[in-house]
């Protein structure tokens, strides 16, 4: 097994889906110079043009072309730049990719993945901080995957361009240079639609997803080593179609719920966990369930102490789990 | 080092522009960093003097942590000279000092109600109390201003299944005798439990009752003569007990039906021999459990026997040492008792008493002689025994007792 940094996996999952499968696209703005963060950086050179597409700076083309290319028996990897600017191309996503399968009662799929950096932490300010997987969360027909560790992100998407329906990719900016990890050599896929446990515990079940499995990650062995309390951590990592079977059984083994997100709170995944939970875990609940998310405001502020004060972080989520352990 | 992209997390130290002890002006270039993105020169933050480099040439150093250490001309509070300050301190990911909680929505969980009596209960808590038969207002709670968690309800089950449901043996000496006439004495957990599952075993399984006499006398002189030496290098005591266990260990192995459970869909043969012991503490009965009994020898029994009751007396059992009993045993003679009538230990076949060993005059052919008498009294659940299958298995662990003597092995 080889360390890679998290987007060196992304660029590994694109390069070699893209060797193996001819119909393999790429496309966004800057991908052929390598793209802004260089997720895409060599594959021109090695797959030339015309399949590494420079489009416009206009995401409802992007989305709405790379839907066209589906139609035509390609297999699209289309990116947005910053998961911020995706809302030009909603009625792409949602009005058509999300329903081909449906009103074509199943003679067509879209085999579309769009790829999208989001979150915050790196004094993005209004226009490179913001979460958008809640807002797809919703509709019906589109997969949603946020991977948190660099074998996740290749395995995701290997298994997101391999998949004959829509798929959102949001991979979290900061994660790309910071999250260094082994991952498997060969071709493995990681299933769209099962979370993982990453730390097992009897006190505490901590739901979450993206970087703040790590931020959760952190609190937990803080609280284990200070005040010997364990929480059982678990990565969604598949938002859509979300691992009910998971959340139920994370639910049941400690009774108490905590769910964190650096997504807005209202509305966000974590509502939808927590309705599921409280409707078929009841007689198990031993608390009540717990959300921990950024403040209802329209995006992180770019002044670092109140982008730290919307984040949460290791500290607050030790909080928030030791109170809910004390209930 | 300052972040200079989003995504960067580190950079490099390429060549310093200013030296130690140079002056410098605000945004006058200090250094060259390369960084995955792009190389970039960073500018002093402040007016004053290069004091002292950090991060040397060639150097990666991380966003947050210090490059140099610059004497700033900017005066801070009251103090003369300027204090010392790290060049380019921004950054996301040193860890913060505590900061106040968040208007980030992670609200107090709601005030738990106070104690057990009164209060309401988690649908967690209810339902374990339910499939286990619990009533809490037995039980602890540690929750904020008393609540009973999942958690109490789980500590309060395992203790549980220590509790015994044993012969009516003289009351253990201890708090329980702490009242004086005319007083109240208060229900102990223990005491409860004890109640409870005596009360379920007395009124749930039909007892029926058998006893047989032993001559014990060529055991009672062996052991006479062994039992100080055995002390001395084993530590621990050989005492009839022990005998007892491993003769009814040996005879559960003849008669397998004496180990298991009454259930509608049958009667559940257990597989494992785990001998229940009654022990006395200050607290009352507890029963700690002999497992896989039938693979020890008599030293290695009487070992554990010493081990468990001392633990026992101690309270330092643990849950395991209580739990998966399959038959259990009563030392009553220990109290001098020669006739018992015990109650079974829920939801075992059986339970055995060991009573005193007492010198009696005895027919012996026809003459009197003095020969040690003992007596096992067995309480057997007549759903699943018989009386002919009692008298058997009693008539076994009787021969057994009358043959332990200097040929037999103690390892």
């Amino acid at each position: 097994m080889a360390v890679k940094q998290y987007i060196e996996a992304i660029r590994d999952a694109l390069d070699e889906e893209m060797g193996a499968d001819p119909r393999v696209l790429v496309m966004g703005e800057d991908v052929q110079e390598g793209g802004v963060f260089r997720a895409t950086e060599g594959l021109l050179g090695k797959y030339g043009p015309g399949r590494v597409l420079d489009t416009p700076l206009a995401e409802s083309s992007i989305v709405g072309v790379a839907i066209g290319a589906a139609f035509n028996g390609m297999r699209p990897v289309a990116e947005i730049q910053f998961a911020d600017f995706i809302h030009p191309a909603m009625n792409q996503i949602i009005s058509e990719a999300a329903r081909i399968r449906y009103r074509s009662n199943g003679a067509f799929g879209c085999p579309i993945v769009v790829r999208a950096p989001f979150g915050g932490g790196i004094h993005g300010g209004l226009h490179h901080s913001q979460s958008l997987e809640a807002l797809f969360f919703h509709v019906p027909g589109l997969k949603i995957v946020v991977p948190s560790t660099p074998a996740d992100a290749k395995g995701l998407l290997r298994a997101a361009i391999r998949d004959d329906d829509p798929v959102l990719y949001f991979e979290h900016k900061r994660a790309y240079r910071l999250l260094k990890d082994e991952v498997p050599e060969g071709d493995y896929t990681v299933p769209i639609g099962r979370a993982q446990v990453r730390r097992e515990g009897d006190d505490v079940t901590v739901f979450t997803y993206g970087l703040m499995v790590h931020e959760t990650l952190e609190a937990a062995r803080r609280l284990s080593e200070e005040d010997g309390i364990e929480a059982c951590v678990v990565d969604l990592r598949s938002l859509s179609p979300l691992d009910r079977d998971a959340v139920l059984e994370g639910a049941r083994r400690t009774g108490k719920v905590l769910i964190v997100h650096e997504d807005n709170l209202t509305g966000g995944v974590g509502a939808e966990v927590a309705a599921i939970i409280a409707q078929d875990a009841f007689e198990s609940l031993d608390g009540p369930i717990m959300r921990l998310a950024a403040p209802d405001v329209p995006a992180f502020p770019y002044a670092a102490p109140l982008e730290d004060f919307c984040l949460p972080n290791a500290e607050k989520i030790g909080d928030a789990i030791r109170r809910l352990a004390a209930y | 080092m300052p972040l200079v992209g989003e995504s960067v997390t580190e950079g490099t130290v390429i060549r310093w522009l200013k030296a130690e002890g140079d002056r410098i002006a605000r945004d006058e270039p200090l250094v060259e960093v390369e960084t995955e993105k792009v190389d970039v020169e960073i500018p002093s933050p402040w007016a004053g003097v290069l004091q002292r480099i950090v991060a040397r040439e060639g150097d990666t150093v991380p966003v947050g942590e210090p490059l140099a250490y610059i004497e700033a001309e900017v005066q801070v509070g009251a103090q003369g000279p300027a204090p010392l300050q790290e060049a380019a301190v921004e950054e996301a990911r040193a860890p913060k000092p505590a900061r106040p909680a968040a208007a980030v929505p992670a609200e107090q969980p709601a005030r738990a109600p106070v104690g057990g009596s009164a209060g309401r209960y988690s649908p967690a808590v209810l339902s374990l109390a339910r499939e286990h038969g619990i009533d809490l207002s037995q039980v602890k709670g540690t929750g904020i201003e008393g609540r009973i968690t999942r958690k109490d309800v789980l500590a309060f089950v395992a203790a549980r299944g220590a509790a015994p449901a044993a012969p009516p043996s003289p009351a253990a000496p201890g708090a329980e005798m702490g009242a004086r006439p005319g007083e109240v004495l208060r229900l102990t957990p223990t005491r409860r439990t004890i109640a409870e599952r005596m009360s379920r075993s007395a009124q749930t399984v039909p007892h029926a009752w058998m006893a047989i006499e032993a001559d014990v006398t060529p055991l009672a002189r062996w052991r006479q003569q062994i039992k100080d030496d055995f002390r001395q290098r084993e530590g621990a005591d050989l005492t009839f007990l022990v005998f007892a266990i491993n003769a009814v260990v040996g005879a559960l192995k003849e008669y397998p039906i004496f180990n298991s459970s009454w259930s509608d869909d049958g009667i559940v043969l257990k597989s494992e021999i785990n001998i229940g012991v009654a022990v006395a503490t200050d607290e009352g009965l507890i029963v700690p459990v002999i497992h896989g009994a039938d693979g020890l020898s008599i030293a290695a029994l009487a070992k554990k026997l010493s081990d468990l009751g001392e633990r026992a007396r101690a309270r330092k059992l643990t849950i395991q040492d209580v739990q998966g009993g399959t038959f259990t045993i009563d030392n009553t003679g220990a109290f001098g008792s020669i006739m018992s009538v015990p109650i079974i230990n829920y939801p075992q076949a059986a339970i055995l008493t060991l009573e005193a060993v007492v010198p009696r005059p005895v027919a012996v052919d026809d003459a009197i002689a003095v020969r040690h008498l003992a007596n096992l009294c067995i309480s057997f659940d007549h759903r699943i025994l018989d009386g002919a299958q009692v008298g058997a298995f009693m008539a076994s662990v009787k021969a057994k007792m009358e043959v332990f003597g200097p040929d037999t092995p103690l390892y």
